[in-house]
């Protein structure tokens, strides 16, 4: 725990001091994705990795917590920190109502029923003309940032904290008897619920909190583009995103999702800038098919055949 | 089978058959055409399933899942990439002209497209009910245990069905592209309504999914015509959470 600790905020120190050393405003618009995927791979992966329940709708959490800030910031000019809290509740509620889904299915019609959700939400979103409907709505930025060189580095640093918060919620319920539960409920979930597991609970609980995770990512998202549409909100892209990248890094381990999506991010940055934005998309589905084909345990897992545990 | 990635073939088959249409085949010609094409795809795309997941065991839970939705995803982004997001359709002599039967007016299209999905549901229905390989498939979603008892190979078996399943994408696909305009983002609708129809019927029940097909059909033309088009994407979808919510057996289940 105290390594873990020292380590985060060994993380934040590296974020905040990242302007004294990067002077290209790219970086931080470029960084500030990769840590939202960070976040979206981790959320993913409590409910995906731990329990093995595959969402499809991570995109429709992520739009939620994005309109809920959008919605509150419209009505009331709540300041970022409240709309990221409001967003991360607002998608833990429907993180909690998916979670009542698992009562009744299980495997490919839980994943069917989170598509579902997703795009009768994006329909509702789609036709709800105050955010602006199927046109989307500009929204403005705060015109100064005290403490921070410009807005793109303080929400760079924000999600740098919602991502050591997401790894270290993650990296909790894992190490605690919650992980070791959901890993129960994976491996058989009718014998766990007959050891003494109460899989209702924790299936409730993780899917809460992976919805509320989603939800925080996305919050900031009107603010860091300036513009929020459904269609890029509710993309199918954040879907495959956090599913790819937990099972590309590994999912067994905290660690496999932040490894997968800080990998397979900065490759998409670096694809979209040299070649073209549809060929980064492929990238994600083809790594994602050989993955699951060629090396079911992701990149940790390589790992660990090659290196063989020292611990 | 986790197989979310039908929709997706579906949709390949209707941009198969807008090539083949490209150079004056009929649509649905080219759709029957295709289909050994799509029923040998099939095969392939099984075989491979099963020697990376099934015959490992692993198939169970996730992998199975993202691995069909890989290949979806795959399909989508390279039917963008060759055919970019416009969307296509085909012409034919039943294409744009409609009969009048009294004050009514059909557009000779959708008939086409009804006769012959009415004929494919049909053969299918008989297929499955009739002759041996059929009610082996049938047996197979059961009981794989018993019906290797039997002597029946579940694998073969289930190669086979997966083949058949595939090929009808290719027919179905030809109809897709024959009753309206098609683009490659039109998998994530048919996800839904593949999903629905099957639900709402009840696994495994042929009749059932006429009848499912029909609600599914007609709630999405009223919702169309009374709140707007913006609407209707959302019809299925909420059906089918609805009966996954409430009754996940279906209407014709067991």
């Amino acid at each position: 725990m105290k390594r873990f600790l020292l380590g985060s905020s060994g993380v934040l120190a590296l974020a905040a001091s990242m302007p004294l050393v990067f002077q290209n405003e790219y970086f931080f618009f470029a960084g500030y994705v990769v840590l939202q995927l960070i976040v979206l791979a981790t959320a993913w992966n409590i409910l995906g990795g731990y329990a093995g329940y595959v969402n499809f709708g991570s995109g429709a959490f992520f739009a939620v917590g994005a309109y809920t800030a959008v919605a509150l910031y419209k009505a009331f000019a709540l300041p970022l920190g409240l709309q990221i809290l409001a967003g991360a509740a607002a998608a833990g509620l429907l993180g909690f109502g998916v979670g009542m889904l698992t009562l009744r299915l299980r495997g490919i019609f839980f994943s069917i029923a989170t598509i579902a959700v997703a795009i009768v939400l994006e329909t509702v979103v789609l036709n709800w003309h105050y955010v602006g409907g199927a046109k989307g709505l500009p929204t403005l930025r705060p015109t100064e940032t005290p403490f921070f060189a410009s807005h793109t580095v303080y929400l760079f640093f924000v999600m740098a904290v919602i991502a050591v918060i997401a790894v270290g919620a993650a990296r909790y319920v894992e190490t605690s008897w919650i992980g070791r539960g959901l890993r129960a409920i994976r491996d058989n979930e009718g014998a766990a619920e007959c050891s003494g597991v109460p899989t209702l609970k924790l299936k409730l609980g993780a899917a809460t909190l992976s919805g509320a995770l989603m939800g925080a990512a996305g919050a900031p998202y009107a603010q860091y583009l300036s513009f929020i549409e459904p269609t890029s909100a509710f993309s199918l892209n954040h879907a495959v995103n956090a599913l790819a990248m937990p099972i590309i890094g590994g999912m067994g381990h905290w660690i496999g999702p932040v490894i997968g999506a800080v990998l397979l991010g900065t490759v998409q940055q670096v694809v979209t800038v040299t070649i073209s934005s549809e060929i980064n998309v492929l990238v994600v589905g083809v790594l994602l098919v050989v993955f699951v084909v060629a090396a079911p345990e992701g990149i940790l897992g390589l790992f660990r055949r090659f290196f063989p545990r020292k611990k | 089978m986790p197989q979310v990635a039908h929709p997706a073939f579906l949709v390949l088959g209707a941009y198969a058959t807008y090539l083949l249409a490209g150079y004056g085949v009929d649509p649905v010609l080219a759709g029957l055409l295709l289909t050994p094409v799509f029923f040998v795809f099939g095969l392939g795309v099984y075989q491979f399933y099963y020697s990376t997941f099934e015959g490992r065991g692993s198939d169970q839970g996730l992998r199975g899942i993202a691995f069909f939705f890989g290949v979806a995803f795959i399909v989508q982004v390279g039917l963008i990439l060759a055919f970019g997001v416009d969307q296509r359709l085909v012409d034919a002599s039943y294409i744009g002209t409609s009969v009048e039967i009294g004050e009514m007016r059909i557009p000779k299209r959708m008939l086409v497209a009804f006769g012959v999905a009415l004929a494919l549901t049909g053969s299918l229905a008989l297929y499955l009910s009739r002759t041996f390989t059929g009610r082996a498939i049938k047996a197979v979603a059961q009981d794989e245990g018993a019906l290797r008892l039997m002597g029946a190979n579940p694998v073969r078996i289930k190669r086979w069905a997966f083949g058949i399943a595939t090929a009808t994408c290719a027919l179905a696909g030809a109809l897709l592209i024959i009753i309206g305009p098609v683009d490659p983002n039109l998998d994530r609708l048919y996800i839904g309504r593949t999903f629905c129809v099957v639900v709402l019927a009840g696994l495994g029940s042929m009749s059932g999914t006429l009848v499912a097909g029909l609600i599914l059909g007609i709630a999405e033309s009223i919702v169309l015509t009374s709140a707007g088009t913006a609407w209707a994407p959302a019809v299925a979808f909420g059906i089918l959470l609805v009966v996954l919510g409430v009754r996940p057996a279906g209407l014709f289940g067991r």
